[in-house]
């Protein structure tokens, strides 16, 4: 995809979501869809403190282009802006913002959709849970 | 050779560099076996896929020291 049609950023900074927004505002598109990941206090009955992100960065960007290229392929979008949060985050915080333009609403709707759910299955980001006593690996229980 | 460890991966390895010096790896299915035989946590712990130069690896593709390789255990981004 092109650099100025695709916005990819990982970063240890809070994350902003008019940036994101402004990224895909294209004068063809009559939808534009975002999705805002947040921390949650509660887990599973379990208070969390806050998380702490990390990545295989330069793998996880590849993997975020293919997972793009293919929701342009599949839902004619675009836009796309991905920006996902590393390192300490804390509660009510950014995880992270996916915003998709289209023509029209439906297929922004699915390609956001598409996007996150693909995003939490193949791009190498781990996400490390703290309680009051302890922390461990999310999914990485057996 | 040298593995990137991410994670519980890195966690169970004990180091984000693990160097290995052994004649004969040289496929994903082979450098599977050689981490959990050394590291059994894994096992217990977790999954994991490999990545060979930043792309999931299947089982038999080759590997060779000039590759850069890791250890993917179960991602959980978003």
């Amino acid at each position: 995809m092109e650099d100025n049609k695709l916005n990819i950023k990982l970063t240890n900074d809070p994350l902003n979501l008019s940036e994101c927004y402004r990224f895909v505002v294209e004068p063809s598109c009559g939808g534009i869809n975002a999705f805002v990941g947040t921390v949650r206090q509660w887990n599973k009955g379990e208070e969390i403190t806050h998380l702490d992100f990390e990545s295989y960065e330069p793998m996880a960007i590849a993997e975020l282009e293919k997972i793009a290229k293919k929701a342009k392929d599949q839902f004619n979008t675009q836009k796309i802006c991905i920006h996902h949060r590393l390192g300490k985050v804390a509660i009510t915080e950014i995880a992270v913002i996916i915003t998709v333009s289209c023509k029209h609403r439906k297929a922004a709707f699915q390609a956001c959709e598409f996007i996150i759910d693909q995003l939490k299955k193949d791009v190498p980001i781990w996400k490390k849970e703290f309680l009051s006593n302890g922390s461990y690996w999310v999914n990485a229980r057996p | 050779m040298t593995v990137l460890c991410f994670g519980i991966a890195r966690d169970i390895v004990g180091q984000s560099k693990l160097t290995i010096d052994r004649e004969g790896i040289n496929s994903v299915e082979g450098l599977r076996h050689f981490l959990i035989e050394t590291f059994p946590k894994f096992k217990e712990y977790t999954s994991f896929r490999i990545a060979v130069n930043q792309a999931f690896a299947s089982e038999k593709d080759e590997v060779t020291n000039s590759d850069e390789i890791a250890i993917i255990p179960p991602v959980s981004g978003g």
